[in-house]
């Protein structure tokens, strides 16, 4: 039993950060129907970003919640500065183009983000310096550390906080407007550069909050971490309903959930056929499964079929 | 200024003979004068170049074609690799003759498309482009794991010591001897993998020009008003991914071959970005274009990788960069840049050139809306 208690809780963790990612993902379809393919690398700058900053600090005595916060604003900048650029440079180009251009070029600037790291941070993995107080608190028979729940606490605080930007404030409203018909939202007065542009970076602030967080909970950062993650996430918005704010928070969770459990009981399952490096697959199958049985994922709207 | 030779090349005869005879000449002393001139490394990467030409021009089918925007391809040229690997090599003790294992590369991948293609063929655009990634993901992942608890692909390790590809009493390994003539092992593979791409690119033009070439472009440029002409959308796409595949699984069995060794790690995502970007730089669905993508993308990195140290040894006097890392942003600028100032290629066909440039009567539509 604790067992599963133990992975319900590591999914929530790791459920968390896909759904900050996914928000990413989701904003930016909702807006130009294009799947942001350089989203994941965005992310591992940030978690990058944060760790050198963290590790360049990490002995001047400041105090650990100063130097997180230091961190983190440092990430969240430079990663904004590279959403924003991304969409002036690769997107907005090819916004009237044939959908497969704007596809390559986000692969492209993903394998300049990455290569890019690469050459900054060199190709090893970089450990987390051990700065975070290592308090394990115990629920049910399983284990929880402050920075798990931290974790989960910080990522529903923005997510809320972006429900309500979303949905209460009149740059939300432009926001929402511009995603249901940006001819029409044009007319009305919205300036969707601007409201296209502010998407960008805020799904971008959002990936390295994200980053820092992956980067703190595995205590491990490299410069292909980017790949997987951002294709997990996607997934997760998939699952949730592309273009669905909503949709991508509750996607990003159970497919946490998904993956813990499915990574702690395959073996079992299996009789020890398949193991827990398996994991990876099961964001495939879900992926592919939901696609083929409910295109519109959990709580998203139909989608034509030449969407 | 060459599709206007081209176009004149179909019209005059003689032209048309002179130039087949020049460009015959050029290809079956290309590989002496590569060999001579530049080494065996680069003969190599010729080799390889081909390989990858047979490879594109498979995926131009599904996404050229018919439009089906496929970026796990990469998995059907592992199922040929890995056939071929199992069935000729020490791994399992078996020793497979080549033309045994070639076509049942080719069934076996255009089975696993037409596994793959089957429920996906409602999905549009970028979602079945997620989606057949995440099938490639998949495939590579299970090559990775399948090594326990019974070893049927040897895990990460990767098969070795796979047999040459041998005709008969003949193996490619060893220098040939024929009429006199001493062909080299390079260059003998040289010629098998020129011809099978020339029998490749002749299936393609014929494919092209054929009912069911018509059909994957009808469904390209508009599936619903295809269906409504009668077409059978679901089969003839999966037809596309079918025969894609088993052109990937024809090359995938000749990569094994030459190479004598594969491991999952040369069938990751990037191999299959590699291969679209090959078919969309080069000028999807326009087959002389692919060819020119699958060529300059093989070739242009392996010049970066030889030139990119010496380089900048030479300017700042010392390695700065590393030249593996440089390689790849120069790719991924290229891929940027070609896609913001030439969307429809480098090397288009007419009509996918006027598209791209608003010529056609939708983007008129679009402009008045």
């Amino acid at each position: 039993m604790d067992i599963f208690i133990q992975q319900i809780i590591n999914g929530l963790v790791l459920g968390s950060i896909y759904a900050l990612v996914a928000l990413g993902y989701t904003m930016v379809y909702g807006i130009m129907g294009l799947i942001n393919f350089a989203h994941g690398e965005v992310v591992m700058i940030g978690a990058m970003v944060a760790l050198s900053v963290v590790k360049a600090l990490a002995a001047s005595g400041l105090p650990v919640f100063a130097v997180i916060l230091i961190a983190l604003a440092a990430a969240a900048l430079v990663c904004m500065a590279i959403g924003f650029s991304v969409e002036r440079i690769a997107y907005r180009p090819l916004r009237r183009a044939h959908k497969l251009a704007p596809l390559i070029t986000a692969i492209g600037i993903s394998i300049i983000l990455q290569h890019t790291a690469m050459l900054v941070w060199g190709r090893n993995y970089h450990a987390f310096p051990p700065i975070l107080p290592a308090s394990a608190h115990e629920i049910f028979g399983a284990t929880i550390t402050s920075l798990q729940v931290a974790i989960v606490l910080i990522a529903g605080l923005m997510m809320a906080g972006l429900m309500v930007l979303i949905n209460h404030t009149r740059f939300g409203r432009a926001m929402r407007a511009t995603s249901e018909n940006p001819q029409i939202a044009q007319l009305m007065g919205v300036d969707i550069n601007k409201i296209i542009s502010a998407t960008f970076v805020i799904g971008s602030a959002l990936a390295a909050v994200a980053g820092l967080m992956v980067s703190a909970n595995y205590s491990i950062a490299h410069y292909y971490m980017g790949f997987m993650l951002g294709l997990k996430a996607f997934t997760a918005a998939v699952l949730g309903g592309i273009g669905n704010i909503a949709g991508a928070v509750l996607g990003g969770i159970l497919l946490g959930l998904i993956e813990a459990l499915g990574a702690g009981y395959i073996g079992d399952l299996t009789g020890g056929f398949l193991g827990s490096h398996y994991q990876d697959i099961f964001a495939f199958f879900v992926l592919i499964g939901v696609l083929i049985f409910r295109p519109s994922g959990l709580i998203g709207e139909r989608v034509s079929e030449r969407a | 200024m060459t599709t206007l030779t081209l176009e004149s090349l179909r019209h005059d005869k003689r032209a048309a003979i002179a130039a087949t005879a020049v460009l015959g000449l050029v290809l079956a002393v290309l590989p002496f004068a590569v060999g001579n001139a530049l080494g065996n490394s680069w003969l190599r990467i010729v080799d390889f170049a081909l390989l990858y030409i047979m490879l594109a021009l498979g995926l131009n089918i599904v996404v050229g074609f018919a439009g089906l925007l496929d970026m796990g391809y990469i998995a059907f040229y592992a199922v040929g690799a890995y056939l071929y690997a199992l069935l000729a090599s020490p791994h399992f003790g078996l020793h497979v003759p080549i033309w045994v294992i070639i076509p049942c590369g080719a069934v076996l991948a255009g089975f696993a498309g037409a596994l793959l293609g089957a429920p996906t063929l409602r999905l549009r655009g970028d979602y079945l482009a997620i989606v057949t990634l995440g099938f490639g993901e998949i495939v590579r992942i299970f090559m990775n794991n399948l090594n326990a608890p019974v070893n049927i692909t040897n895990g990460p390790q990767g098969i070795s010591g796979i047999d040459p590809i041998h005709l008969g009493g003949i193996t490619l390994a060893k220098p040939l001897t024929f009429l006199g003539f001493t062909i080299p092992s390079l260059h003998a593979y040289y010629f098998l993998f020129l011809a099978l791409a020339l029998l490749i690119i002749f299936v393609t033009i014929r494919l092209e020009d054929s009912r069911i070439g018509r059909a994957w472009v009808a469904i390209r440029e508009d599936e619903i008003a295809a269906k409504a002409c009668g077409i059978n959308t679901r089969n003839i796409k999966l037809l596309a991914f079918t025969m894609g595949a088993s052109f990937g699984g024809v090359a995938g069995g000749l990569f094994a071959g030459f190479q004598g060794f594969v491991s999952p790690e040369s069938f990751n995502l990037m191999e299959s970005v590699m291969v679209l970007c090959m078919v969309v730089l080069g000028g999807m669905g326009h087959i002389p274009g692919v060819i020119l993508g699958g060529l300059m993308l093989t070739v242009l990195p392996e010049f970066f990788r030889h030139s990119a140290g010496p380089v900048q040894q030479a300017i700042f006097g010392k390695i700065l960069l590393d030249p593996e890392a440089l390689r790849m942003l120069l790719f991924g600028l290229a891929l940027v840049l070609v896609m913001l100032y030439r969307p429809a290629g480098l090397w288009p066909s007419t009509t996918r050139r006027r598209e791209f440039k608003g010529e056609s009567t939708t983007d008129v539509l679009k402009e008045g809306e």
